[in-house]
Formats: structure tokens, C-alpha cells, sequence
């Protein structure tokens, strides 16, 4: 309670949760007031923004708002879906590579280096267009999660190798407590602030990702995300064209939700770590 | 006997840490395209064996199957068949052995999409330009971050409270929306750069004044979407370690003697630029990544594009030998920072040093 309070006397957590709860009610609320319709073709391709439709239409004639709140959904998903992935596995692995130490840790921090150096979007562009097939929103988040888990690994881990020597854990192992019993009860709370920090790190470049692959062309099939209608902007010509509407809000869209979450993400580090507070 | 040098010690420990690291990434190159269950030549087949008669069909198969080495080949170069008369498979064991070979001569195989052209062929046009752009935003743009980082750390005042919200926001923006936004603003609405490509369309490239302005007036867009970025990042990261610096005894000290302040800041930004120089080496992956979106989206004549074309026309042997290429060039540049740190940090000569 009391940390709520002091991250709400933060003005950076209030700009940060503010923009993040926009999002949010730009995705689910909005769409109460708008007659969201991603199929209907409502008018001529690339239509300029007007009364009815406040963004215009995209290549096919289709209402670009309405696009925006599904693409706006998808993202969101496949952010906290890969968000959630990425942070257990490494929780995991940071978890029992700096608490046990020795040549597990040495392993499991090779393997973390090794896909740090490997750039993520080449192992991206790999596994996605390895499964051409049955690309869904769910199946992206999974490989996004799956691949950027090594910054959470050598964050968590760099955390919990500093808590082994702390007193307390000799205490409980003193008291014979598990390895287990240890890690849950001693050196999970004490790193519980730091892994929320990492989750939304990994939320927002998740979303990022998301938007990276999807333009490429490797986005889902099933669904309208902000990434795919970047890359339907790009394909048809929108770039050149002049159609400013078919990309623009869409970019804006990403960068402020990934914004947001960033925002979050420093001022929380100022309120979980007095140190950094001056 | 290294021990008496141990700066070469310490690169020689690096470089073998990029040998394994280059060996898992061709690994994962060759190994998580097979993943799914396309087989390469069922696809070009779909393309090129519409319109064909079976007899015709089949022949041409087999040189497929011959040309990207998925079948036994005899001495003569014969392909080996089973007693039905079907040619009998590699196993892949054996595609990824060939595979190591030939990529440590250098051939990167054939392409589906321009066939028969050799991957080899399409990016050596393309690496230029990718390096033409991202060696020197990394370059400038980590200088000048940096040093635009310490001057705000130092001077402070009202340089610092508009210059660092600015840099703030800027580098949280992913790199395609600033390419977005740029192409927005200066070719759709002033109309300034061209919106797309790396030279003017009607030109051919030579080495003529008329090209070479043309390439530059094409440059400026895609540099500046990159650039910013970077030195944004730096510039944020290069303050708050200067801040660190500032308050440590050493600088105190300094001022207290009296020493001038042009060698008091050169000596924070000589100790503030080391965890620099190590934070752009980890980051050096997702710049390049970034980078890519940005040639894409500039239809800028580089790695990036290729990627694009390689994956709408579903060319596995290109995407492959791009995602090789871009991963041995972060690899060499990662190596390349790792070899300054050598020299330039006195705590790896003590590690390395034994005493």
C-alpha cells in the first residue's frame, strides 16, 4: 500500500499509467462509441479522414479506426503473452543459475550470453518463416517470449547471486529449508519488485517485436495487428502515395504504448531502489 | 607464457568465445528453418512444375533435389537411386555437414527466387549499402550521444532539462516509427527528401557525380531515423554515469586541487565511457535489428530489403544467408568493441594478467 503511494507521488508513474490506461481504454472501451467493422469496405481505397471516418480507409476501403482498436487488442495480447513467457523462463533460469551456482550456472550462463551476441530479430525472421503455416497471434507471442528471455535470465540472475551470501538464506538452510522452500520463501520476495520491472520491459518490447516481425511479413494470419497494417501500408504504397493516415496513427499507437510502459518501468526503479532516490 | 601479455590473453579468450558462438548460430542457421515441415524444393516445385507433364516434372525435380543437395550423389555426380527408382535422400546429418563446408568457402547456395543466381551474388550488392548506413550512425551516433550525455551531466542547467526529455522520449521510440514519421514529415509534407530507395529512379549505378548526389540526397532520411535513436540512448546513458562519476572522491579531489576543468571532465569521460563501450557492445544485436526495419521501410537497397524480398517470395536459401550474414557481422562488431575494452580497460589486463 504504502509503495502504491509513493509510485502515485511519482509523476512519471502517473504519466506512464495514464498513457498505458489510455491504451487500454482506447482498445475496449472506445469501441462501445464506435462501430468497430473490419471487413465491411466502407469506400474508396486510401480515403482521406473525414466526419465518418476519422482516419479514412486503408488500401481496400476499409475503416482505418476500426482497424486500429483490433490491431491496437492484438498487440496488447501479443505483448503480455510474450511479456509472461519471457519472464518465467528466466525468472526460472536466473533464479537457479545465481542461486546454485557452480557448473549449472556456468551452462545456463554460456547459453544466456550466447543468444544476448545472436541478434533476436535473425532468430525471429528463422522460426517464423520456418512455420509459414497456422501463424497465429498466440504462436508469435509464444516465439517472441521464447527468444527474448535472455535479458530477464542475466537480470534475475545477476539479483539472486547477490542474495546467496545475504545471512538470512545461511539461516534458513541453517534451519534445514529446501532448496526449494528457500527460493520461494527468501530470495522470491526479495526480487519480486525487480522481476514485475523486468515483466513490463518484456511487455513493451514484446509489442515492439510484434511490430518488427508483422511488418517484415511474418505476422499473424488470422488477425489485424498494428504491425500488419504497418506492413500493409508498406506493401501498398502508402509511403509514397502520401496516405499518411494508413501508417502514421499506427507507428504513434506502438510508440505510445511501448512509451508508456517504458515511462513505467524508470519511475518504478526510482520508488523500488532508494538508491537511485535523490 | 601469455601470461606476460595479458591484453592479447584476454582477446585471445574473446575470440575463442566467438568461435562457439558463431558455431551454435550456424547451427540454429541451418537447423530452424527445417523446423517446419516445408520441404524447399516442394515449393519451387509448386511455382515452376504448374504446366509441366509428370515426365518433364519429375526431371526437373531431380535437378532440384541434385542442385540443393538433397539427395546421394555418386563419384559421377550420378543420383543414387533405391531399387524402386526413386533417388534415395541425404539425411539431414549429412545436408548439415555440406552445409558447414560450404559456408566456410564462402558459398552461401543457391537462391529459389532468382534461381539459378547464388545467394552469394545478391548480397554482396546489398551489404554495401547496409554498411554504408549503419557504421556510421553506430559510430556518430554513440559519440555524439556521448559526449552531449557528459556535457549535459556537467553543465547542467537549461541545456540539460530540454535537452534530456527530448532524448528521453526519442529513444523509446521503436526505429520504424521515427522512419515513419520522418518520411511523414519531410516527403510527404514539405516535401524536402525523397520518401523511398537509395537512388533516384531512372539512374544506374556508376561512379558519377550525378549518382553520387543522388545516393546522398537518398541517404539523409534513413540515417537520421537510425542516428537519432542511438545517440538519444547513449546520450541518457552517458548522463546518469557522469552524474556517478561526479560524486566520487577522485573528482572532489581534483577540484580541490585545483586541477583546470577541461582535465577534470576529460578524466570523467574517460571513466564514464568504458561501461559505455560495454553497453554497446550488448546492444549491438537490437541496433542492427532496428536498422533492418529501417532500410525496409525505406526501400533502402541493403541486407534489409533483401530479408523483405527473401521472405515474400519464401526464398529459404537468401533468408538464410542473410540472417548468417547479419549475425557474423554482429558477431565481428561485438569482437571489435570486446579488443578496445581490452585496451583501453587496465581492470582486464589485471585479470588477465595472473597477479
Amino acid at each position: 500500500m504504502k509503495i502504491l503511494i509513493n509510485l502515485l507521488k511519482t509523476p512519471a508513474f502517473v504519466v506512464g499509467i495514464g498513457l498505458f490506461v489510455l491504451t487500454l481504454l482506447m482498445a475496449y472501451v472506445f469501441p462501445v462509441f464506435y462501430p468497430v467493422d473490419t471487413i465491411t469496405r466502407v469506400g474508396m481505397p486510401y480515403m482521406g479522414p473525414s466526419a465518418q471516418h476519422w482516419l479514412g480507409t486503408n488500401h481496400l476501403g476499409i475503416d482505418m479506426v476500426s482497424l486500429l482498436v483490433k490491431g491496437l487488442r492484438a498487440s496488447l495480447y501479443v505483448g503480455l503473452l510474450a511479456g509472461i513467457i519471457a519472464t518465467i523462463v528466466g525468472t526460472l533460469l536466473g533464479i537457479y543459475a545465481g542461486y546454485t551456482g557452480g557448473l549449472q550456472d556456468d551452462i545456463i550462463n554460456l547459453i544466456t550470453n550466447l543468444f544476448i551476441v545472436i541478434p533476436q530479430m535473425v532468430l525471429l525472421i528463422l522460426i517464423s518463416s520456418s512455420v509459414k503455416e497456422g501463424r497465429s497471434l498466440a504462436l508469435i507471442a509464444f516465439i517472441i517470449g521464447a527468444t527474448g528471455w535472455t535479458w530477464s535470465a542475466r537480470a534475475v540472475r545477476a539479483q539472486s547471486s547477490s542474495l546467496k551470501s545475504r545471512d538470512h538464506i545461511s539461516l534458513a538452510k541453517i534451519n534445514g529449508t529446501g532448496t526449494f522452500g528457500i527460493v520461494v520463501k527468501h530470495i522470491l520476495p526479495y526480487i519480486l519488485s525487480y522481476v514485475f520491472m523486468v515483466f513490463i520491459m518484456q511487455t513493451a518490447s514484446g509489442i515492439l517485436s510484434e511490430a518488427a516481425i508483422s511488418m517484415i511479413g511474418l505476422g499473424p494470419y488470422d488477425s489485424v495487428s498494428l504491425g500488419t497494417i504497418l506492413n500493409e501500408a508498406m506493401r501498398n504504397e502508402a509511403l509514397t502515395d502520401g496516405a499518411w493516415w494508413a501508417f502514421i496513427p499506427a507507428a504513434i499507437l506502438v510508440t505510445i504504448t511501448a512509451f508508456s510502459l517504458y515511462v513505467l518501468n524508470n519511475s518504478m526503479e526510482g520508488v523500488f531502489n532508494p538508491r537511485l532516490r535523490k | 607464457m601469455l601470461k606476460r601479455y595479458p591484453t592479447l590473453r584476454y582477446i585471445l579468450t574473446r575470440a575463442g568465445w566467438y568461435l562457439v558462438t558463431f558455431m551454435v548460430a550456424v547451427t540454429i542457421n541451418f537447423y530452424l528453418p527445417r523446423l517446419g515441415t516445408s520441404n524447399p524444393v516442394d515449393i519451387i516445385m509448386a511455382k515452376v512444375g504448374a504446366g509441366l507433364d509428370t515426365e518433364a516434372a519429375k526431371e526437373k525435380e531431380e535437378a532440384y533435389l541434385k542442385e540443393f543437395g538433397l539427395v546421394e550423389l555418386d563419384k559421377s555426380g550420378e543420383i543414387i537411386r533405391n531399387e524402386s527408382g526413386k533417388p534415395v535422400r541425404t539425411p539431414t546429418w549429412k545436408q548439415f555437414r555440406n552445409y558447414v563446408l560450404m559456408v566456410m568457402k564462402g558459398d552461401l547456395g543457391t537462391s529459389f527466387l532468382n534461381y539459378p543466381k547464388k545467394v552469394g551474388d545478391m548480397i554482396k550488392e546489398a551489404v554495401p549499402w547496409t554498411l554504408a548506413i549503419q557504421i556510421p550512425t553506430i559510430v556518430l551516433g554513440w559519440i555524439i550521444g556521448n559526449v552531449l550525455g557528459a556535457l549535459a551531466a556537467y553543465r547542467r542547467g537549461v541545456f540539460d532539462k530540454i535537452f534530456m526529455p527530448f532524448s528521453l522520449f526519442i529513444s523509446a521510440v521503436p526505429y520504424f516509427a521515427v522512419g515513419m514519421i520522418l518520411v511523414y514529415l519531410f516527403a510527404i509534407v514539405w516535401n524536402i527528401f525523397p520518401a523511398v530507395g537509395g537512388y533516384a529512379g531512372g539512374l544506374i549505378p556508376t561512379f558519377s557525380l550525378s549518382f553520387f548526389s543522388s545516393v546522398i540526397y537518398h541517404y539523409v532520411l534513413p540515417f537520421f531515423s537510425v542516428f537519432l535513436i542511438l545517440a538519444g540512448g547513449q546520450a541518457i546513458g552517458m548522463r546518469s554515469m557522469c552524474i556517478y562519476e561526479l560524486g566520487t572522491d577522485y573528482i572532489k579531489y581534483a577540484k580541490w586541487l585545483g586541477i583546470k576543468e577541461n582535465k577534470i571532465l576529460f578524466y570523467m569521460f574517460r571513466n564514464a565511457m568504458l561501461p559505455q563501450l560495454t553497453g554497446l557492445a550488448l546492444s549491438l544485436g537490437l541496433m542492427v535489428g532496428g536498422a533492418l526495419i529501417t532500410e525496409m521501410i525505406f526501400s533502402y537497397p541493403g541486407l534489409g530489403m533483401a530479408v523483405l524480398t527473401a521472405i515474400q517470395g519464401n526464398d529459404y536459401p537468401l533468408i538464410q544467408g542473410c540472417t548468417l550474414l547479419i549475425t557474423v557481422c554482429v558477431l565481428v562488431a561485438n569482437f571489435t568493441v570486446d579488443i578496445m575494452i581490452g585496451f583501453l580497460d587496465p581492470r582486464v589486463r589485471a585479470a588477465y594478467g595472473g597477479k
